[in-house]
C-alpha cells in the first residue's frame, strides 16, 4: 500500500453551543484519502457536531464556537471562507431533501445554479449523466429528468442528495446518518455505492448502525461525551476495542 | 338528552351565520334589481356617467371600479418593498429571535389602529406633502389614497408571509449552504421558491382587505365622480362613493349605490376565496 498522506486532519477540535459546555473536546485524528471512515457513538455524544464543523455549517449559528483546526490538504479550513470550504467539501443529510420546486435534472445542478455559475448546455448533460451514473440513479430516472425531484423513493431522493453534492466535485463527502430514514433495501443500495465512490471522494459517515460501519469503512471513530475514545481500523475496533467504552457501546450495554 | 339538546343549540348557533351572509346578498340583490333593470347590467358596469340631475339621471359604476382596481394595486405594488424585507426579517434572518419578535408585535400593532386614525394621518401629514412635492395640486387623489392604504395591508401581508417564510424547512436550506450558497442566495433560489405560492396567497389576501377599506379612501381620494386618468388625480373608490352618498340617495341612485356595493362584495368575496384556496394549498404541499 502506497503511503497515504492526511487529506483531513483534525487537531484539537473543540465545539461549543454555550459558554459552559463543550459538545466535542479535544478530537485528534487523521482521515485517510480515499477511505470511509465511520464515526460511531450514542445519541449526544457530538459525532455529528464535528462532522458538521468539517464544512463549517457551525458559521451558519452564530452562538457555535469552533476552536482548534481542522486541516483540510494542510490548510485550516477555520480560517478558510466557508464558500470555498463548502465547494470542496460536501454533505449528504439524515433525511433526503431534494428541493422541491427543481427537477430532477435542476437538483443534481443545484450547486452551480445556487452559486451562479454558467455550464454550456452539453456541460449540464454530461454532469448530469454522470452524477446519476455514480450513484446508479441514471437507468431510472433518465426518462423523467424533468419531473420533480421529490417525486422519487426515498431511497432514490437519497442517492439525488449524494448526485447533488458529488455534482461539485468535491474532495471529501460528509454524511450524517444517510440511510437512517430508509428501507433496508435502499440502505444496501447506498452502502454499496458508497464502496464504489471512495475511489473518487473521501468519506466521513456518521452512523447509528455499528453493521453499518462494520461493511464499509476502513477506519473508525468511537466518540463518547464529546470525546474522541477511540480511532483505528475498524476490523481491529470491532474484535478488539481497546477501551472499555468502546466495548461497552459495541456489546450493547451501552448505547 | 342534555346532550342533544347542546347538539342542536350548536347547530342553530352555526347555522345563523351563513344565514346572516345568504341574507346580505339576498338584500344586496333585490335593492340593487332597479338599476340593473333600468340602465342594464353590463351598461352600468361600463358606463362612466355619475349624474343625478332630474329627469337626465345616469349612473354608472366604471369610475368606481376603476378607483378601486387603480388604488388596492398601487397599494400592493406600495406595501410589497416594506412587507417582503419585513417578512424576511421575521421570518428568516431574526427568526425566533427577540428583535423578530419585538417587529412583528409593532407589525401588526399597525393592523389595529382604526382607518380613520390612518385617514387624519393620511390627510393633515400626506396630503400637505403631495403638494409641497408638487406631485398634484389638491394633495388628494388615487397616490395619496393608495399610499396610506399600503401602510394599512403591510401587517397582513408581512405576517402571513412571515409564517410561509417560516416553514421553509432547515433541511433544504442547509442543504443550499452545503453546496456553497450564500445567504442571499438561499433565499433568492430556495426560500422564495419554496414559500412563493404562500407568500403570493398573502398578498391576494392584503388586496382583499385593501378593497373595502372606505374610511381611509374617502377621507383621500378627493370624492369626484370621473373615471380617474392618472395615478395623482382624483377619483372614488366603490366603497367611498357609496359612504359620500348613501345618506342623501333615494331611489334609483340608492338602488346603484347598492348596486356598487353588490359588485364589490362579490370581488371581495372573489378575492378572498382564491387567497384562502391558494393558503390552503401551500399549507399542505
Amino acid at each position: 500500500m502506497e503511503s497515504v498522506t492526511p487529506i483531513l486532519e483534525f487537531n484539537k477540535t473543540c465545539v461549543s453551543y454555550t459558554k459552559q459546555t463543550m459538545a466535542v473536546k479535544y478530537v485528534s485524528a487523521a482521515i485517510d484519502r480515499n477511505t470511509i471512515t465511520a464515526i460511531m457513538g450514542p445519541s449526544g455524544c457530538g459525532k455529528s457536531t464535528l462532522l458538521r464543523a468539517v464544512n463549517l455549517m457551525h458559521n451558519l449559528y452564530p452562538n457555535i464556537r469552533v476552536d482548534g483546526e481542522i486541516l483540510l490538504n494542510g490548510e485550516n479550513i477555520l480560517s478558510m471562507e466557508p464558500i470555498d470550504v463548502r465547494h470542496r467539501v460536501g454533505m449528504v443529510f439524515q433525511r433526503p431533501a431534494p428541493f422541491p420546486t427543481m427537477s430532477i435534472y435542476d437538483n443534481v445542478l443545484s450547486g452551480y445554479a445556487l452559486n451562479g455559475i454558467r455550464l454550456s448546455k452539453t456541460e449540464k448533460d454530461e454532469t448530469v449523466e454522470r452524477c446519476l451514473k455514480n450513484v446508479a440513479l441514471w437507468d431510472e430516472v433518465k426518462d423523467v429528468l424533468n419531473k420533480k425531484g421529490t417525486f422519487l423513493s426515498g431511497g432514490q431522493q437519497q442517492r439525488l442528495c449524494i448526485a447533488r453534492a458529488l455534482a461539485m466535485k468535491p474532495d471529501i463527502l460528509l454524511m450524517d446518518e444517510p440511510t437512517s430514514a430508509l428501507d433496508p433495501i435502499a440502505t444496501a443500495h447506498i452502502e454499496k455505492l458508497m464502496l464504489e465512490l471512495q475511489k473518487e471522494v473521501t468519506i466521513l459517515i456518521v452512523t447509528h448502525n455499528m453493521g453499518q460501519a462494520m461493511r464499509i469503512s476502513s477506519k473508525s471513530m468511537f466518540m463518547y461525551l464529546g470525546e474522541l475514545v477511540e480511532y483505528g481500523d475498524t476490523a481491529t475496533m470491532f474484535s478488539n476495542p481497546s477501551d472499555e467504552r468502546t466495548k461497552a457501546y459495541l456489546t450493547g450495554q451501552m448505547g | 338528552m342534555n346532550d342533544k339538546l347542546y347538539k342542536i343549540l350548536l347547530f342553530v348557533a352555526a347555522l345563523i351565520v351563513p344565514i346572516v351572509c345568504g341574507g346580505v346578498l339576498y338584500a344586496l340583490v333585490t335593492d340593487a334589481y332597479e338599476a340593473f333593470e333600468y340602465f342594464g347590467f353590463f351598461n352600468f358596469l361600463t358606463s362612466s356617467e355619475w349624474s343625478y340631475t332630474e329627469g337626465a339621471e345616469h349612473y354608472g359604476a366604471l369610475p368606481f371600479i376603476t378607483g378601486t382596481l387603480m388604488t388596492t394595486l398601487l397599494a400592493l405594488v406600495f406595501c410589497i418593498p416594506f412587507s417582503l424585507p419585513v417578512a424576511l426579517f421575521v421570518g428568516e434572518y431574526f427568526k425566533g429571535s427577540k428583535v423578530a419578535s419585538v417587529l412583528s408585535t409593532v407589525t401588526d400593532l399597525l393592523a389595529g389602529i382604526p382607518s380613520i386614525i390612518y385617514g387624519l394621518w393620511g390627510f393633515y401629514t400626506l396630503r400637505p406633502l403631495i403638494m409641497a412635492l408638487n406631485i398634484s395640486p389638491q394633495g388628494s387623489g388615487i397616490l395619496t389614497a393608495s399610499l396610506v392604504l399600503a401602510i394599512m395591508i403591510v401587517p397582513y401581508a408581512a405576517s402571513l408571509s412571515a409564517e410561509f417564510i417560516k416553514m421553509v424547512p432547515n433541511d433544504l436550506k442547509e442543504g443550499a449552504y452545503s453546496l456553497g450558497a450564500t445567504r442571499a442566495e438561499v433565499i433568492r433560489k430556495v426560500v422564495f421558491p419554496v414559500a412563493g405560492s404562500g407568500i403570493f396567497s398573502s398578498y391576494i389576501l392584503a388586496i382583499g382587505r385593501a378593497l373595502g377599506e372606505t374610511m381611509t379612501v374617502t377621507m383621500l381620494i378627493g370624492n369626484t365622480n370621473n373615471v380617474p386618468d392618472s395615478i395623482t388625480s382624483t377619483g372614488n373608490s366603490m366603497a367611498s362613493i357609496i359612504a359620500n352618498q348613501f345618506g342623501e340617495a333615494d331611489d334609483l341612485r340608492l338602488s346603484s349605490l347598492i348596486a356598487i356595493g353588490l359588485i364589490l362584495f362579490l370581488i371581495t368575496a372573489f378575492i378572498n376565496m382564491i387567497g384562502k384556496i391558494m393558503i390552503k394549498r401551500a399549507r399542505i404541499a
